[in-house]
């Protein structure tokens, strides 16, 4: 893998991250980070829809009228939404469940069609391809990040099963009740942005 | 690069035309797939309500149509006389879908648990496992953000709880939501549903005094309130009460 793809592919985790540096998508990691099984789940699909839609736009670029390049680019991007919300009814029918209406407003998430516009209508299908799964798994990180620390504090338990056993369960933990209304997602990506500048200086804006 | 109009229109033309046939593929090729998980999901929250399968665990899909067959039997309720609806499929009776039909339904009086419309027939479900024999009915009504869904399981005399369950809600995590916690469903059971004829069981804030009030949610006031009006409506006469009386006069005679 030469530098640039490199760049691309590694860039979105960290000094580029979508979440914590372009404050991109934030509505659904608010929204899907109680449990870390909804939080993989909408990773996977987020991930997916990027890659394809990023993909999908660039093959086109050159022939995408530009006065209707952004209707072009959200009719891609709606259908393999459907696509991914279809699969997991199918397939994952009780996460899906949980995930309700979050799936389909993935059509609406900045970072998909920012990526369309900003990257896939300028760069070859390969490139563009590998930057919708480098800003996939750029929100992937931090949504793991806020959902481990939210389930665990929340609820007490990690992927379903209990680690810190709950007081109304008969256990000894008072669950942080923060954490699990949204306000807590806020405090946590907060913090992960300061940690995050605090290790990089380079991501502070000169004043 | 200028494009000439007509080929903007055959773009977007072509565009819609290969996304509609992709989505409409998968759709269709799902379909099947996603029906089945419905139904499996409603037989599993029946049987899951029946203490036949015990929370958290998830049975094959198989395992959930056969012990369903084996266990339950579905029956369709006239509401408005309380007798068993002969004429309706239980298999294809679908609850939701009637109570939105005018033909099937009518506006539901002014009630505490804003439910704004009854269906003419209810669902229920008998149930016979090993000397545990009681009927499951389908609940739900307004609390605090949400409506909620769910189960009430009453014995064989139609009178003793059995157990109440709430399969889809929106209530506040660890305050309203604790209607899923496992301790406080457990309080229900061997309540009395009618005390003189009337429904008489209903969530209280404190402690419970007696046999026909379970413990309050403590900080949900709401969703505790909501909880006692759905099932002064769907208890009482306006719901499933006259099927329920019927019941009881039949097993007193018996």
């Amino acid at each position: 893998m030469d530098k640039k793809t490199r760049k691309i592919l590694l860039d979105p985790l960290h000094v580029n991250n979508p979440i914590t540096l372009q404050v991109l998508g934030i509505c659904s990691a608010l929204a899907v980070t109680t449990k870390l099984e909804t939080a993989i789940v909408m990773s996977a699909a987020l991930t997916f829809v990027t890659a394809m839609s990023n993909a999908a736009v660039s093959v086109l670029r050159n022939r995408i009228p530009g006065n209707i390049r952004i209707i072009v680019q959200l009719t891609i991007i709606a259908s393999l939404v459907i696509i991914a919300d279809q699969f997991m009814k199918a397939y994952i029918y009780s996460v899906s469940k949980q995930l309700s209406v979050f799936v389909g407003l993935i059509i609406t998430n900045c970072i998909v069609m920012g990526r369309a516009e900003a990257f896939a209508m300028a760069n070859p299908p390969g490139l563009s391809f590998i930057d919708g799964i480098g800003n996939g798994l750029g929100y992937s990180a931090i949504l793991l990040i806020v959902a481990f620390f939210r389930e665990l504090f929340g609820s007490g338990s990690l992927l379903g099963f209990t680690v810190f056993q709950k007081v109304n369960m008969g256990g000894w933990y008072t669950p942080n009740g923060l954490m699990v209304l949204a306000p807590g997602a806020f405090f946590l990506i907060g913090f992960i942005i300061w940690i995050q500048r605090t290790v990089t200086p380079s991501m502070v804006e000169e004043e | 690069m200028r494009f000439s109009n007509s080929y903007v229109v055959a773009f977007a033309f072509v565009v819609c035309l290969v996304c509609a046939l992709l989505v409409s593929a998968m759709a269709v090729a799902l379909k099947e797939r996603q029906a089945t998980n419905e139904l499996v999901e409603q037989k599993l929250n029946v049987l899951r309500v029946a203490g036949l399968v015990p929370y958290g665990e998830k049975p094959k899909h198989e395992e959930v149509f056969a012990m369903f067959d084996k266990y339950i039997q579905p029956v369709v309720i006239d509401r408005r006389t309380g007798e068993v609806a002969k004429d309706i499929n239980p298999a294809e009776f679908d609850q939701e879908k009637a109570s939105k039909d005018p033909k099937t339904s009518k506006a539901a009086p002014k009630n505490a648990a804003q439910v704004a419309r009854l269906p003419n027939h209810l669902q229920a479900y008998k149930f016979d496992a090993e000397g545990h024999a009681g009927l499951i009915l389908p609940i739900h009504g307004k609390g605090l953000w949400s409506t909620l869904w769910g189960f009430i399981s009453i014995g064989d005399d139609y009178q003793t709880i059995q157990g109440i369950t709430y399969y889809s809600h929106g209530e506040t995590p660890g305050l309203g939501g604790e209607v899923d916690n496992p301790i406080w469903k457990a309080k229900w059971e061997g309540k009395q549903a009618y005390k003189d004829g009337e429904v008489a069981i209903h969530v209280v804030k404190g402690e419970a005094h007696d046999n026909y009030s379970v413990d309050g949610l403590s900080g949900a006031t709401m969703t505790s309130n909501g909880v006692t009006n759905m099932l002064k409506l769907w208890l009482g006469d306006m719901g499933y009460g006259k099927y329920l009386t019927r019941l009881r006069e039949q097993s007193q005679t018996s």
